[in-house]
């Protein structure tokens, strides 16, 4: 079992291991005799980075990921309250409808979408990325809020209707509360997602003004070399907010489980 | 503290399913009434409607003078307790008791003065900073209880609330409840399914049936002259016995006499002859003779099936030589064993009739 889970965790993370050594070797090592350690460490590969000035795409990807992220948390949240604990008509016809928004193939919808923000004047900003990140994050949340909070025992908002609360007060102060470990998992999911994303991010921006990271490093490369230190200290560098967010929700998560979970 | 009445009310579903037909049901002020009846009686739904957490079809609700038909729970003024306790996962067991008083937006110091004196009545003073994950089944229980107590409200709900405990923790519990009725002299509506909770809790028992309700009475009134055979089959413990008979007159001297298997018994005066009539015979009024000629006149022939000794008395299973089957309780001390062929003697003071037709009760 152990060797099994150590040969796992080997071929999962040798890759991340690989970027972060090699973004501290000089290009000519790199080429002429790769090894596993680094013999020498160097810190050209980030200097050049923020010379380039990738700041601005790492902001541009926080602003983008993270407004995605809490719009959809939002929405999802009231829209996955009201399919799981209102009765309307059509219920199971919504459900389906937003399951259907996902199928689109991305590749297919870039040029419709295009041709609207165009006509929208929406090309090249921040709005421009949001919305269309909208379209697949939303369902996303929106599915995975329904379900947990079907979990939720109905008989803790009953009871806080007895206890004297409005609908109002029993969302918030006992619904609320107990959906914040999966609003947790939600959140950082969307946030991935958004933050990986290539395609719309490659089609909606016009310069380096509004690109996002994964954008802004596809185009590092040049006509005749392609710089392979830079692309992954670049890499590391995008990595590192991801991972540094999931270490800290994850803790949240955990908590979260372990106080509310438990059904009385 | 209020009377709780309910007149004339509905509750049918939009699927069609009836949890309530035409009940009309008052609670006095500072009475505990138990509602029992089978799953599927509509106990727990009307226990809702009382609370408010389902609207009604039809009919009215008052709690106290007030019509409270239309309002949402938040503002009946009632406190429920829940059978699997819905305690907030989330909040310590002080914001839990906290929670109704903190959301009525009363002063800091009333309510800790409450939370205090409550958790130190039901022993809870040293769980107060803990989670209810962290309690047991019966802490959780007085934690419900406390946070129904705290608010001093008009009216409790109870449903089901012993259901998840174990046997003698429920027994404990169950004498804990009913001198806290006594103490608080609080109006309360009890929800089981268990009969021998009800008849032991109640001051009043009100039995259902698929909505419909079948007699509200004191404890002894339901257990010595159910209304129907539905709550004769219901209400105590083994269940009654059901023989099938014709009501004839016979001769003179004889006004009246039923005749079932090979049973012959004289029948009180006011029932008249509807004929088909069904015989109810608590186990505890049918008693056991060794030997097939024993017991004389008046007197079935059986056959022992099980015996279920019980410590204080003994369960027996008959099967009577036309293939019906009847439960006797004998004393500790008889020697009855499987095989036996015995006769069994009918108590006449312990016969109740029915109609066989409508169930309803006839006399005895």
């Amino acid at each position: 079992m152990v060797a099994l889970l150590v040969a796992l965790m080997v071929f999962t993370l040798f890759p991340f291991y690989w970027a972060l050594v090699s973004s501290f070797t000089p290009d000519a090592a790199l080429f002429r005799d790769p090894s596993l350690w680094p013999r020498e460490i160097i810190l050209d590969h980030y200097r050049a980075l923020f010379e380039r000035d990738f700041l601005t795409p790492i902001r541009n990807s926080l602003i983008v990921a993270g407004t995605t992220t809490l719009f959809c948390l939002i929405v999802g949240t009231l829209a996955a309250y009201a399919l799981a604990r209102l009765e309307f008509r059509g219920k199971a016809a919504i459900m389906a409808f937003i399951l259907a928004v996902t199928m689109f193939p991305q590749i297919s919808i870039v040029s419709p979408l295009y041709l609207l923000l165009r006509s929208l004047r929406l090309i090249d900003t921040y709005p421009g990325l949001i919305m269309p990140y909208m379209t697949f994050a939303m369902p996303l949340t929106v599915w995975v809020l329904t379900g947990s909070i079907r979990q939720i025992p109905r008989d803790l908002e009953e009871a806080a209707h007895v206890d004297g609360a409005s609908r109002r007060q029993s969302f918030t102060r006992i619904l609320l509360p107990l959906a914040v470990p999966s609003l947790a998992t939600t959140g950082i999911l969307t946030f991935i997602y958004c933050w990986n994303e290539f395609l719309f991010a490659l089609s909606f921006t016009l310069g380096p003004e509004r690109q996002t990271v994964p954008v802004a490093i596809a185009l590092f490369r040049g006509q005749y070399q392609v710089p392979w230190g830079q692309i992954l200290a670049a890499a590391v560098v995008a990595t590192a907010p991801v991972a540094a967010m999931v270490l800290l929700f994850q803790r949240r998560i955990v908590q979260g489980l372990t106080a509310g979970a438990v059904k009385g | 503290m209020a009377r709780i009445s309910l007149e004339h009310v509905d509750k049918v579903y939009p699927n069609g399913y009836v949890a309530a037909r035409d009940l009309s049901l008052e609670v006095a002020d500072g009475e505990l009434l138990v509602l029992v009846g089978p799953s599927g009686s509509g106990k727990s739904t009307i226990l809702r409607l009382m609370a408010g957490l389902e609207g009604v079809t039809g009919g009215t609700i008052r709690i106290g003078e007030r019509d409270v038909t239309d309002l949402p729970p938040q503002h009946r003024d009632i406190a429920m307790v829940f059978q699997n306790y819905a305690l907030y996962p989330h909040m310590t067991v002080r914001e839990n008791l906290a929670f109704g008083l903190t959301i009525r937006k009363q002063p800091r110091a009333l309510i800790d003065q409450r939370v205090i004196a409550v958790a130190s009545s039901l022993g809870l003073d040293v769980l107060l900073d803990r989670k209810p994950a962290q309690l047991s089944g019966g802490q959780r229980q007085r934690v419900a209880l406390g946070r129904a107590i705290v608010r001093e409200p008009l009216a409790f709900l109870f449903d089901e609330p012993l259901s998840n405990l174990d046997a003698q923790l429920r027994v404990e519990t169950r004498v804990e409840l009913s001198r806290l009725h006594r103490k608080l002299g609080a109006t309360m509506v009890y929800v089981t399914h268990d009969q021998s909770e009800a008849l032991t809790l109640g001051d009043r028992i009100a039995v259902l049936k698929e909505g419909v309700l079948q007699q509200v009475a004191t404890p002894m009134q339901l257990y010595h002259q159910p209304a129907n055979k539905f709550v004769a089959g219901f209400i105590g413990s083994p269940a009654m016995n059901f023989l099938a008979g014709v009501v004839r007159r016979e001769g003179p001297g004889v006004e009246r006499t039923f005749r079932g298997i090979d049973l012959t018994i004289d029948v009180p005066q006011r029932v008249e002859a509807p004929d088909r009539v069904l015989l109810g015979i608590r186990p505890q009024h049918l008693e056991v003779f060794g030997g097939a000629s024993a017991g004389g006149d008046g007197t079935l022939r059986a056959e022992v099936g099980v015996v279920e000794p019980m410590g204080n008395e003994q369960i027996v299973y008959v099967t009577l030589s036309g293939g019906d089957r009847l439960v006797a309780v004998a004393p500790p001390d008889q020697r009855v064993t499987p095989g036996d062929v015995v006769s069994i003697r009918v108590r006449p003071e312990g016969i109740h009739m029915f109609d066989a037709g409508t169930g309803a009760r006839l006399a005895g």
